[in-house]
């Protein structure tokens, strides 16, 4: 659409013709009040808050469904339109509860801010207020009807965005009244974006609902620990007797990777921190071979002496390579980063591993040295045309498919899915294609030119034509590829133009701990151990030779080949099934928020932070990386991070080696490491001064990380180093940044709390080796309300799951009667 | 059986069948019927565009926009099918006549609507009748059946290659429905809230086709438009104000019913001399001249009022539907007021705040005012609620509670100020006493 | 999906019915205003069991033809008497004593507004216009008008709903024939 110029209050405004008024108005600064209008939702013109005076038109106007043509002249403030809106708001509060005192929402109402701005201070209204009781929807929502004022965002957000159209409107005129599906209840995905929607309290959450006022709550935004998607969640946080609490989870401030969404694990699913079963003291196996708890100094001193001399060991079962080191799927970046570093220098073994859910060291290696060609969450909210191979993002990747269907709403984006099974999205989608169980690699030759792939499914070839007559296509799969399957699917995308990729896995940082280096057989950036180019100076006694990978270590655990087990934040005894008695002659040490199955048999179990509580970054499944900041504290617990430290600093390792921290920490240029590939040059980052260090600024506080690194030429200018503590994980990551080719980091971005895109194209090509076996591969398939380990621990996700069970029964229909 | 009534100053022309059996499709092809079709066949959309602007007919469901032009901005090409409707959703309080029309003259609904299909270019037409009406459904039902029987209705019409289908529609009871573009959202089987406006029905409407909505009475109108010949109709009506209107007179007079009555008809007159004068000889109190929406008129405002659009317009009401309502000394205004603010209370469609929560207010405000529990302060709240309302709605349904109830305010304040204090209702015996 | 197909809990004419209804319109859910009246004229009310059915019929959810329902006010999700009584008091009939009639049947059946008479004979309702004002007061029982009453003119109007209920019984029709 062509600009046109309008004038708002005086002012000249231009904006694409057709542009909504109110929308308009926004963008230039100019605020109209609404209840109804809800960007990106149907509009209503019902609340009439948005009224506004049009030269020439006799009535007042609705600025959200006006829209802006050439030389229109609008009044949006005058006597006339506040004397409307405070009418309209006197009439609102003639049967709304004034209950704000003890309301949720009060202090975040935006009635309550209305009346506030237009004045409607006197009541006029003394007729009895048409009063109902509060209902309890389902175990997450609340309806309390008297407050709700029918702005109808509730019902379009779960309709039009979340494509549930569990909530309607019942009865007419004074009577009408939000109604849910169940009649009494609500029969729905439990996203409770209905809640975040209300404009004032009449949808509250079961898990927030009078537990505090919003004024009383510290609110810090940081990544949800639950699913690869990593949205960005707001953590309302209160003080306590051994902490912090989280009490509420949202994304009120509508602002990161995810905009308005939320959904219900990252909404409800953080009470697993204020679990009775959580770890809180370390606990070390006594004669009596009970585990007994003991100081955190005594636990370390254990740990650390025990590794050192199975390290130290020259015996036949001893020395680095018998011990074997398995890490985090939740983990930060810095951890995982750690934690190899910590296994291949201190240590000095490459049996390090974790449990991998996603063949992304085949995805990157797929991707290697094509730059701009993996896909970030974002565009999947702005592609023309996405090819969604397996998966199921409506359970697994809620973010993921509702950017998907904004994207399809708003921008009619075409949509092709190739599954085995049916899927919600199919409803968004131009064209289905149903594979057999085991299609998928032949999908991908069918794709390619091979007509006889795919056999005689139906309408195969008039999905071909139509994918590969997409200028532009965004092809995102499931972890029903691996290996070299992904490989064939990425060669045939990456022979035509304006293809990008996404690789679909579980968990906040599977994607992580692939990129730094869990794997027995790469590194950092899946740099092969075997030509370790740079490391091979960074990591002093680097082996070369690859180690073994998770199961393998159970293995020879159970063989008793393997004298120690160091596992964190990981359950592998569980995962792969091993007979826990056969581990009995290893040390196994276990940091973890619960006692898992592996936890239950170790040594030494270590009471670690959960993802809230601690610093560092994640990255999601589509390499998104973000800042996560610490929420919640729990007494007793302390985030892996600086366990590691500990742990090596008691073995007697250079800590420094170890955390680039304090005086002269980074002694060499950061352009060291040899070429890698001709198209990888890394950016130099400014090397603080060597002179002075002085002082805790306080960024080793976990929630405040991040702030040297906004104040470092400050710092630099006045002599004092960027990292004060070896427990600050940022430490970490400039390193991260210095090795890892694709984390090229626009840090004022990440520290603002928005994603950045890694680049897996910057992976160098020449020195890949083959992808580790596509059988490693454990896909978790966790559904809107599992979390693996942490779900379990989670009470609200625990009673939304039987909730779901028990309403998906069908319902005994009461015959005419 | 409503009972059918007649004047000598009548002048019949919507009806002229009324009570002579033309509910009978071959009665009705005896007196004449179906002639107008014929002709329009032959003729053609843009002459019948040109009798229907020349006829000065206006919109009878009470806004009063003249048909020709409507039916003009019809765009000639469109994508979507094209539609008529006809709303027989006839919910106005005091507003009876398409009732009659229905039960005595169905076939000249269906011609009607063949007629502006073939105006604007419609293969289907809807006739929506209010669900209380079963009994004229039913009557309807018949007519179309007995139409496509005939040959009149299908994809042959009269056998030309011209097709044209028609459907009858029950509601289920709601006032709102009568708003065309309501009537639209209740006939695609949703909720009957209007649309948002534009798109106008015109150009989006039905289906999201271009749609023509008439009242019953205007579309039943059109056959003999074409029959007399559009100059000849506007000739009997008064300036702007083609034709003759069938008013309704009801409330306290001595012989209520349905008079078809030309355009500019003297409102006084009306009551005194065509509807027999205030009912046991009572004095006139106030007059409703278009149905409850309309504000009222008090007896030295209608001394020489014509009842056309203009005119009403100009005395600060509005002829609206045509259902006179008659009010005589001995009623108590603000018991009046409180159920007509009741009917809109009970009709609002909830949508939009102004109305909702304004007529909800008014009727509360109301009910113990009249119970005799009001304060002078309540005068001046009910007047200031009222004004809020206006033109602050998502509908006209939002005006159409506050207009009457800003006339009776401003007009009968003295009666209000009666009801304070405590005092009983000193007009009224009914008080409803809903407080405790 | 017709009746063929599934069982239907309405009786056979009127799922034959609804079968060629929903032919009518270039989009089926057009019918779903005309379905839940006549079905409620068979069965008596919106039950849960109509209201599935109906759903089903047409494509929608359960909510969505609750949600549509509960906006028009001839549709209800309880039953009535067999001969629901209602009782215009609007401009019109108030203005000629339908205050009166409505005391005089809140009398005469010992029920009030919405009230069902014990033996389920009738109902009474007061009811907004029903377009008979110039015939006023009026009334309506089921879908039958009664227009210009007296109170004797209902007691009459009462008298031979009673006596078509006592023939009904005695010859064991159903409640809603």
């Amino acid at each position: 659409m062509p600009d046109v110029t309008f004038t708002v209050d005086g002012k000249k405004l231009t904006a694409p013709a057709g542009t909504l008024l109110i929308e308009a108005c926004r963008k230039a600064g100019i605020e109209i009040p609404a209840f109804c209008y809800y960007p990106g939702l149907s509009l209503q013109a019902a609340c009439r808050m948005c009224v506004v005076r049009q030269e020439k038109v006799p009535k007042l106007q609705t600025a959200c469904t006006t829209t802006v043509a050439e030389g229109q002249v609008f009044t949006t403030e005058s006597p006339e339109i506040t004397q409307a809106r405070k009418a309209t708001i006197e009439l609102l509060l003639g049967n709304h509860p004034l209950d704000c005192p003890v309301c949720d929402a009060g202090g975040e109402c935006e009635l309550q801010d209305m009346t506030f701005r237009y004045g409607a201070g006197e009541s006029l209204y003394t007729e009895a207020k048409n009063h109902r009781e509060e209902q309890k929807w389902s175990p997450a929502v609340y309806f309390d009807r008297p407050r709700c004022i029918l702005c109808y965002r509730c019902v379009r957000m779960c309709g039009e965005g979340m494509d549930v159209w569990a909530l309607g409107i019942a009865n007419r005129g004074s009577s009408a009244i939000i109604a849910p599906n169940g009649g009494d209840h609500l029969d729905c995905e439990q996203c409770g974006m209905c809640i975040d929607a209300c404009p004032v309290g009449a949808l509250t959450s079961d898990t927030y609902r009078y537990k505090t006022r919003p004024w009383e709550m510290n609110h810090v935004s940081t990544v949800c620990t639950h699913c690869g998607d990593g949205c960005k969640v707001t953590l309302g946080v209160r003080q306590v007797d051994d902490g912090a609490e989280i009490v509420r989870g949202d994304n009120r401030d509508k602002s990161g990777i995810n905009g308005d969404f939320l959904c219900a694990k990252g909404r409800f699913g953080f009470d697993f921190v204020d679990s009775k079963d959580r770890l809180t003291k370390p606990l070390v196996r006594n004669a009596a071979g009970t585990l007994e708890p003991v100081t955190w100094e005594h636990a370390i001193r254990v740990v650390s002496n025990k590794l050192k001399e199975i390290r130290d060991s020259k015996t036949e079962n001893g020395g680095g390579s018998s011990i074997g080191v398995i890490g985090s799927n939740t983990g930060t970046n810095e951890e995982n980063y750690l934690l190899q570093k910590f296994a291949r220098t201190v240590l000095g073994t490459n049996n390090i591993d974790h449990i991998r859910t996603t063949d992304y060291a085949a995805f990157v290696r797929a991707m290697a040295g094509h730059e701009h060609r993996a896909a970030s969450l974002r565009d999947t909210e702005t592609a023309k045309a996405i090819l969604l191979i397996g998966g199921n993002p409506t359970e697994e990747h809620p973010l993921l498919a509702w950017n998907i269907r904004t994207n399809f709403r708003h921008n009619t984006a075409r949509l092709y899915i190739a599954t085995d099974s049916p899927i919600k999205l199919e409803r968004q989608a131009r064209q289905t294609l149903s594979l057999p169980v085991e299609g998928y690699e032949s999908l991908t030759a069918f794709l390619s030119g091979d007509d006889s792939a795919l056999g005689e499914i139906e309408n195969a070839k008039t999905f071909r034509e139509a994918v590969n007559a997409e200028e532009s296509l965004l092809v995102i799969f499931g972890q029903e590829f691996r290996g070299a399957a992904i490989e064939s699917l990425v060669k045939w995308g990456l022979a035509k133009e304006n293809v990008k990729f996404a690789y679909l896995g579980d968990y906040a940082n599977s994607r992580g701990a692939a990129d730094m280096g869990l794997s027995p057989d790469l590194l950092p950036g899946y740099i092969p151990v075997t030509t370790p180019g740079a490391f091979a100076e960074e990591y002093p006694n680097l082996s070369t030779q690859p180690g073994m990978t998770a199961p393998e270590m159970l293995d020879a655990g159970c063989r008793g080949e393997l004298a120690a087990l160091y596992i964190v934040g990981s359950d592998p005894v569980t995962a792969y099934g091993t007979d826990p008695a056969a581990l009995k002659r290893a040390f196994v040490v276990v940091q973890d928020i619960f006692l898992t199955g592996t936890a239950a048999l170790a040594d030494v179990v270590l009471p670690a932070a959960s993802l809230y509580e601690k610093a560092g970054t994640v990255t999601n499944t589509f390499g998104d990386i973000q800042l996560v900041k610490k929420a919640a504290d729990k007494a007793g617990v302390k985030p892996d991070f600086e366990i590691l430290v500990r742990i090596a600093g008691g073995m007697g390792a250079d800590v420094k080696k170890l955390v680039p921290f304090g005086r002269g920490s980074i002694t060499v240029p950061a352009v060291t490491a040899p070429a890698l590939s001709v198209d990888f040059v890394p950016t130099p980052r400014p090397i603080p001064s060597l002179r002075g260090i002085h002082g805790d600024l306080g960024q080793s506080r976990g929630a405040h990380s991040g702030e040297a690194d906004r104040h470092a030429v400050w710092l630099a200018a006045r002599g004092l180093e960027l990292r004060l503590s070896p427990f600050d994980p940022l430490a970490a990551l400039d390193e991260i940044e210095r090795l890892v080719p694709s984390y090229k980091l626009d840090r004022l971005n990440l520290f603002a709390g928005n994603d950045v895109h890694s680049e897996p194209g910057f992976v160098p090509v020449a020195s890949l080796t083959a992808p580790t076996a596509a059988e490693l591969i454990l896909p978790a398939h966790d559904g809107l309300f599992t979390s693996g380990v942490l779900g379990d621990h989670t009470k609200a996700l625990v009673e939304l799951n039987s909730y779901q069970e028990s309403i998906s029964q069908p319902v005994a229909e009461a015959a005419a009667d | 059986m409503p009972k059918l009534t007649s004047h000598p100053d009548e002048v019949k022309i919507i009806s002229k069948r009324f009570g002579m059996g033309a509910a009978n499709i071959d009665r009705y092809i005896e007196l004449g019927g179906y002639e107008a079709t014929r002709k329009c066949l032959a003729e053609g959309s843009e002459w019948i565009i040109n009798e229907m602007k020349a006829s000065g007919l206006r919109g009878r469901g009470g806004a009063g926009f003249p048909t020709g032009l409507k039916w003009s901005f019809v765009p000639k090409q469109s994508a979507k099918p094209k539609y008529v409707l006809v709303n027989g959703d006839e919910s106005e309080p005091g507003t009876c006549k398409d009732h009659l029309i229905f039960l005595h003259d169905p076939h000249a609904i269906i011609e009607g609507t063949i007629i502006a299909g073939l105006a604007i270019g419609a293969k289907m037409g809807f006739i929506y009748l209010r669900g209380e009406y079963r009994y004229l459904i039913e009557i309807m039902e018949k007519a179309v059946a007995d139409a496509y029987a005939k040959g009149f209705l299908g994809k042959n019409i009269f056998g030309t290659e011209t097709e044209f289908q028609a459907v009858v529609q029950t509601g289920a009871g709601a006032y709102e429905v009568g708003e065309e573009s309501a009537l639209m959202e209740s006939l695609e089987g949703k909720r009957g809230v209007p649309r948002i406006k534009p798109p106008f029905p015109a150009v989006v409407g039905l289906y999201g086709g271009p749609t023509v909505i008439n009242n019953a009475e205007t579309i039943a109108s059109v056959p003999h438009i074409i029959t007399m010949g559009g100059a000849a109709y506007a000739a009997v009506g008064s300036e702007r104000n083609g034709g003759t209107r069938l008013f309704g007179i009801s409330g306290h007079v001595e012989r209520p019913g349905i008079y078809e009555l030309p355009m500019g008809y003297n409102l006084k007159k009306m009551i005194y001399e065509v509807a027999g004068g205030v009912r046991g000889g009572r004095k006139l109190k106030a007059v409703v001249p278009g149905g409850s929406s309309t504000p009222v008129l008090l007896p030295e405002e209608i001394e020489t009022l014509g009842m056309d659009f203009d005119q009403v317009g100009k005395a600060g009401s509005m002829l609206g539907s045509g259902g006179v309502v008659v009010i005589d000394d001995q009623t108590c205004i603000v018991e009046f007021a409180l159920r007509t603010i009741s009917f809109y209370q009970h009709e609002s469609c909830g949508w939009c705040i102004p109305c909702r929560e304004g007529t909800d207010w008014l009727k509360k405000s109301l009910t113990r005012f009249h119970a005799g529990f009001g304060t002078k302060k309540d005068i001046d709240n009910i007047q200031y609620l009222a004004e809020n309302m206006m033109g602050r709605t998502f509908c006209p349904l939002g005006d159409a509670a506050a207009m009457p109830t800003l006339g009776f305010v401003k007009k009968f304040r003295k009666e209000f100020e009666d009801h304070l204090d405590g005092k009983p209702c000193p007009y009224a015996k009914h008080v409803e006493v809903a407080l405790v | 999906m017709s009746s063929a197909e599934t069982m239907s809990i309405f009786s056979p004419a009127l799922s034959a019915r609804f079968d060629a209804l929903v032919l009518k319109y270039p989009v089926k859910r057009s019918a779903l205003i005309p379905m839940m009246l006549y079905a409620q004229d068979e069965v008596g009310y919106l039950s849960d069991a109509v209201i599935e059915e109906i759903a089903q019929r047409l494509d929608l959810t359960m909510l969505d033809v609750r949600n549509v329902a509960s906006y028009y006010s001839m549709l209800r999700f309880k039953p009535v008497g067999k001969y629901n009584v209602q009782v215009c008091t609007n401009i019109s009939c108030m203005l000629r004593g339908a205050y009166d009639i409505f005391e005089h049947l809140e009398e005469k059946l010992g029920i009030g507004h919405k009230g069902i008479t014990a033996d389920g004979v009738f109902s009474l309702e007061e009811v907004e216009c029903i377009g008979v004002c110039c015939w006023a007061p009026a009334i309506q029982v089921n879908y039958d008008f009664h227009d210009d009453l007296t109170n004797d003119k209902v007691d009459e109007v009462i008298a031979a709903y009673r006596a078509k209920a006592g023939r009904a019984d005695a010859k064991g029709e159903s409640a809603n024939a």
